[in-house]
């Protein structure tokens, strides 16, 4: 049967169906990054308000297609309320799995595991690391801003 | 040549379990070509115009008679037929020189939101820089060019008309003759991008009229990294080169210099020589089988697929009536790039996206497009296959909750 299928049946349908901590907000606290993919129209934007090295709070808005919308639903479920360091190890271990790279199993992806599937379909890896990379983004001006 | 027995012609299909819809993109190449190019690396990989040896001589010559043959395809003079990187160079060229050395403050130029991305960004710029206006001919219901709305949009202002010939989203064939002597009668001229056209029919810029006509090689069966400009000798007579360098100059003093005539004040540098090659050859390979069996062909078997997906719940065809082999269409409610794993994964790929026609994908309102196109390799099998396909990927998608 069609690999797509156990790919979709998990996380990614729930999350793209049901997207956690969606829309944007206006509050000078969070710093925001934007990614367009030009070819396909994946277009997504991430909020982090991070503060005393804490991800409080991450927003996302956008569209795209399922496995891009979705995996930034997953990222801001399991980045909120991390310490920066570890969202960015965490970040760095997702990015390494999806491109089919040695990645550290003992850190724990839970929900964002889901997305191993798409090693199987190359083209695709870009639509699960959009959202990823804008939210290392957000982290960079983050700590930027703070310095 | 028989257009049944075609698919042996290339490596590809023969290698691999391949349902090949995107030609639009790119069409796959014949191995005549590949051989003709190989040939050439092999035999005489040498330079052109500048050797004074044999194998030099043999080059240029090769070199020289592919332009021929390909001028003599669209039946335009020697000294008319440029070589460029592809079609959206050329377009450039058209735009970059023509376009800001003649425009003024008050000048229109006329476009359409079906034009690729290559035939409207380079008049954004010129109209930019030069004060010129940007003015789009509006598209009829279905996302045509009509000659009504032509008519509505040509003025006395008029100085280009930059349009293409066969749109690469809705596979609509542009009533350019007419749309031409219009433009002519107001003193504008005329800039085709007929990048999906040449590899369909029958192109014949004589008749055409038309001032400037671009294509690229990699549409046709030929290989990437090469297109041709067509632009009427006059024109180009008055045009000043874009790129300066080796080839193109006649005499170089130490505070000017002075270039040759058309086509090559045009092309500086080592020329894609292999490239240039392998498009002539790739011409000779279509020719065997001729244009109307060619978009007969093509277009019998996406009318065929257009009545099949009607029949399917859930998808919608934006251009049913095209009369050539492109269709663009939609699952609705699920991303594009979600339902083409889904073809990849029964080893038929087509396109998802935008096409590199943004304004026409904002003209649809929709996120992005499938597009399937079919080309003389194509079977009914492929239909069938593909039908297939969508059947499921519709089937698939609803049940997981789309």
């Amino acid at each position: 049967m069609h690999q797509l299928e156990s790919l979709y049946r998990q996380i990614i349908m729930d999350h793209y169906k049901n997207p956690r901590n969606k829309g944007l907000v206006d509050d000078p606290r969070y710093t925001l990054h934007h990614i367009k993919n030009p070819s396909c129209g994946d277009d997504i934007t991430i909020q982090s308000f991070i503060e005393q090295g804490v991800v409080k709070d991450i927003r996302h808005e956008g569209s795209g297609c399922s496995i891009c919308c979705s995996s930034a639903s997953v990222l801001s479920t399991l980045l909120k309320g991390k310490h920066v360091d570890e969202a960015q190890a965490l970040t760095t271990n997702y990015l390494k799995m999806i491109m089919n790279k040695p990645f550290d199993e003992s850190i724990e992806l839970e929900d964002a595991l889901a997305y191993q599937g798409v090693t199987k379909f190359p083209a695709r890896v870009k639509c699960a690391s959009i959202a990823w990379k804008a939210f290392e983004e957000t982290l960079k001006k983050a700590s930027e801003k703070h310095e | 040549m028989s257009l049944a027995t075609s698919r042996k012609d290339f490596p590809i299909l023969t290698k691999h379990d391949l349902v090949y819809l995107d030609t639009a993109a790119s069409s796959l190449t014949p191995q005549s070509v590949i051989d003709k190019m190989t040939e050439y690396y092999t035999d005489y990989p040498v330079n052109v115009h500048r050797g004074v040896y044999k194998l030099s001589y043999r080059a240029t010559e090769t070199y020289t008679k592919a332009r021929e043959n390909i001028a003599r395809f669209i039946n335009a003079d020697f000294e008319e037929t440029i070589f460029t990187r592809g079609a959206s160079s050329a377009l450039n060229l058209v735009a970059l020189v023509y376009g800001r050395e003649t425009l003024k403050p008050g000048d229109e130029i006329i476009v359409s939101e079906l034009e690729h991305h290559s035939h409207v960004l380079p008049w954004q710029q010129v109209a930019k820089k030069t004060g010129a206006t940007l003015i789009y001919v509006p598209l009829n219901k279905d996302g045509r060019i009509t000659i009504e709305n032509f008519k509505s949009v040509l003025t006395n202002q008029t100085k280009v008309v930059a349009l293409t010939y066969i749109s690469n989203v809705m596979g609509y064939i542009t009533p350019l003759e007419t749309i031409i002597r219009l433009a002519h009668e107001k003193g504008a001229i005329v800039s085709v991008d007929a990048a999906q056209a040449a590899p369909h029919m029958q192109i014949d810029v004589k008749k055409l009229d038309c001032d400037f006509l671009a294509f690229s090689g990699h549409k046709m069966f030929g290989p990437t990294g090469i297109g041709i400009l067509y632009g009427k000798r006059a024109l180009l007579d008055q045009m000043e080169p874009l790129e300066y360098g080796g080839d193109m100059n006649d005499n170089v003093d130490k505070f000017k210099g002075d270039w040759k005539d058309s086509p090559y004040k045009f092309e500086t540098g080592t020329p894609p020589i292999a490239e240039a090659i392998g498009l002539s050859e790739a011409i000779n390979y279509l020719e065997t089988f001729g244009f109307d069996a060619i978009i007969t062909h093509e277009h019998t078997l996406k009318t065929t697929a257009v009545k099949a997906l009607e029949s399917i719940d859930g998808v919608t065809v934006y251009n049913p009536s095209a009369e050539t082999g492109i269709i663009n269409f939609n699952l609705d409610g699920v991303h594009p790039h979600d339902v083409v794993s889904f073809f990849d994964e029964d080893h038929i790929a087509l396109r998802a996206g935008h096409h590199c026609a943004q304004l026409l994908i904002k003209w649809l309102n929709v996120p992005a497009t499938l597009r399937a196109t079919f080309y003389i390799y194509n079977t009914e099998d492929d239909v069938k296959t593909f039908i297939d396909s969508v059947k499921r990927a519709r089937a698939f998608f609803t049940d997981i909750g789309f």
